[in-house]
């Protein structure tokens, strides 16, 4: 079973829809006691950093998602949901995030020097840095898949599995032990994003 | 890089996917959700559904079929038809949509544009228009091509660009039904103006037109067609390869 964390942001028809394709059973929940109970988690989001960073503290989400994730819980953080896994972001001020991974969430626009368009949106391919991530056991260098954002994750080079280019590298997806995190939406990728999140379900 | 989308547009009305030629003489098409899953096997990056009912009861079955689709199908979904307020966005965002899309409803009160940026995003607000000569002049229609607003398309786009929309859909009533190609004088016209991305609407004939587009406006993003994918004189998989063929960057499926 896995917990999908709902704390009021965006929709989640796609992704519990597609854990439903899968075959894999899933809850979309705000319970401590079902998420604790939970063999995985994902953490979604979409919107600002600031709001969702402190829906997840009011409710006292955000510790458990941490005690879960030292734990060793397999957990992955979808777009907002992957920003927040880290120290901190630079959206519109600072704002602390669970700081599971090291690392920061920066604007892009500043680095693209008006010539590309923000926000990153739209089907983008991959170039896989951790081939042994099994996250992406079944995804190839060049596929394509689906980003929608404004900021991305930086000084996380170590921690980085995949990127894609954007007038810079952008940061796709990152690893730390049993914390993995996607900027785009395994969800709205087609059949490559369903292949991600099967993989989430057998690790 | 981002890849050029093929984006198959679906009207519907009473739940079911029509498609006007000219905006006249509707007729009925197929299942929306069994549409929507063809689609997304033959490769289509992202799907529109315009809801043209406007009857309570039509909505209502508009948001069953979207919710269906959001269930079932995981490509972005853009939505439009009778978007009027922000409780439109709200409700066909909470059914699955990801893009809402407005057309009229922005003419009628621009400041929503700005609202719903503010509320959703930038990337969650398309501006759609209708535009078609008029004097030479790109002018804004509404009511499926009956009205025309008097509006200078042109500005009306730029307007839009700055008050928080994310994307716009171009859709000139003068090559819209006639399969000769999209509209490239025009789609040129606001390209030079504009820096968010645009989508191409009216005037798919066949697969040469999708290679024109990308080619002689780079700038456009998105094609997007509705009765040539329906009727299957085109395959979105056997276009994407075309495509490719003539080193356009397409998502692979």
């Amino acid at each position: 079973m896995i917990a999908i964390i709902n704390y009021g942001v965006g929709n989640l028809f796609s992704l519990s829809g597609s854990l439903k394709r899968l075959g894999i059973e899933s809850v979309i929940t705000a319970d401590e006691n079902i998420i604790r109970n939970a063999d995985r988690i994902i953490l979604p989001g979409v919107g600002a950093f600031g709001d969702a960073a402190e829906k997840l503290r009011k409710t006292g989400l955000d510790r458990v998602i941490i005690d879960e994730a030292k734990k060793g819980k397999p957990l992955m953080g979808i777009c907002l949901g992957m920003q927040m896994l880290f120290e901190k972001s630079y959206e519109y001020g600072d704002h602390e995030g669970l700081g599971l991974i090291p690392g920061n969430v920066k604007p892009m626009k500043p680095l693209l020097d008006g010539k590309l368009k923000v926000p990153h949106i739209g089907w983008n391919s991959l170039q896989i840095k951790d081939k042994n991530d099994p996250l992406l056991k079944y995804i190839e260098d060049g596929d394509y898949v689906y980003y929608v954002h404004s900021f991305y994750a930086t000084d996380c080079d170590n921690w980085t599995s995949s990127v894609s280019e954007y007038g810079i590298t952008v940061t796709g997806s990152v690893r730390n032990g049993n914390v993995w995190g996607t900027q785009f939406h395994p969800e709205k990728s087609g059949e490559k994003g369903l292949l991600i999140l099967k993989a989430f379900s057998e690790i | 890089m981002v890849a050029k989308r093929i984006i198959p547009c679906l009207d519907i009305r009473h739940g079911r996917v029509v498609k006007g030629v000219n905006f006249e003489g509707i007729q009925d098409v197929d299942d929306p959700v069994a549409l929507a899953r063809f689609y997304n096997e033959s490769g289509a990056d992202e799907l529109v559904f315009y809801d043209i009912t406007a009857s309570v009861e039509g909505r209502g079955l508009f948001t069953d079929v979207l919710e269906r689709v959001a269930s079932e199908v995981f490509i972005p979904l853009t939505v439009g038809g009778s978007i009027n307020t922000l409780d439109d966005f709200d409700r066909v965002l909470k059914c699955g949509a990801d893009k809402v899309s407005v057309n009229s409803g922005a003419i009628k009160n621009p400041a929503l544009i700005g609202e719903a940026a503010k509320r959703y995003g930038d990337q969650c607000v398309v501006l759609s228009m209708d535009v078609k000569r008029v004097d030479g002049k790109f002018t804004v229609f509404t009511a499926g091509g009956r009205v025309n607003t008097g509006i200078d398309a042109l500005d009306w786009a730029v307007r839009g660009e700055a008050a928080g929309a994310g994307e716009l859909v171009l859709n000139s009533i003068d090559t819209d039904g006639v399969k000769k190609g999209f509209d490239i004088e025009m789609l040129s016209a606001f390209a030079e103006r504009l820096s968010i991305p645009i989508i191409a609407s009216g005037g798919a004939g066949c697969m040469e037109d999708f290679k024109t587009l990308f080619e002689t406006v780079p700038k456009v993003d998105a094609g997007l067609a509705a009765s040539i994918f329906h009727f299957k004189t085109v395959n979105i998989k056997d276009l994407k390869n075309y495509l490719i063929d003539n080193n356009i960057e397409m998502r692979k499926i």
